[in-house]
């Protein structure tokens, strides 16, 4: 696996202990477009399920997201598609 | 730490005009496919919106980041409220949600 996914992987694990979660790295898509790095590490799609997000709104989700992965996001991550849900949702 | 001038002319910005996007590219030249994406349902909605292209300023593009705490771009505001990115418009577009909020800000929307 990509050490970026896999970074994202064991963070996003770590930090919300979700009951489903996907990271797709979709870095292929973009190659060659205005900005992408060409580095096959900057554009990740994840979808994730965690009991963390009941009854937080959209914006206050992503936003956890975005604090545990401030790193990569500074870094090699140029895009990160989020579908984020609570249990049940 | 960004400066007041670039606060100042996010605030006159987000204020200025009931529905901004702060994109990359313009609305009718997107350059990032998560703009374009916005675009597409602010287009789909008949909203009118004032697009601020972040590739124009880079104190504006780094400056937007901090006072939303949003490290992404595109990102909408309504009435100078944050709504979000392009996951969030589009969910919420899917689910007839944006309709209702634009609605309830008395922004009239075709769809």
């Amino acid at each position: 696996m990509n050490p970026v996914e896999q970074a994202i992987e064991t963070k996003l694990r770590a930090a919300f202990s979700p009951e489903d979660l996907v990271v797709e790295n979709d870095s292929h898509r973009h190659a060659g477009h205005a900005g992408s790095p060409g580095t096959g590490s900057s554009h990740f799609n994840v979808a994730m399920t965690a009991a963390a997000f009941d009854g937080l709104s959209r914006v206050d989700r992503q936003r956890r997201v975005y604090a545990v992965l401030a790193e990569e996001l500074a870094g090699p991550v140029h895009a990160l598609a989020l579908r984020l849900k609570a249990p049940g949702e | 730490m960004m400066d007041g001038q670039v606060k100042e002319r996010i605030e006159g910005e987000i204020t200025g005009s009931d529905v901004v996007l702060f994109m990359k590219g313009t609305p009718v030249f997107p350059q990032c496919g998560f703009s374009a994406a916005v675009v597409q349902v602010l287009n789909h909605l008949g909203v009118p919106f004032k697009g601020v292209n972040v590739l124009d300023d880079m104190s504006v593009r780094e400056g937007i980041k901090e006072f939303s705490q949003w490290p992404t771009i595109p990102q909408l505001y309504v009435k100078g409220e944050f709504v979000g990115g392009c996951d969030i418009v589009r969910e919420m577009f899917e689910t007839g949600e944006l309709g209702d909020l634009l609605n309830s800000k008395g922004i009239a929307v075709e769809a």
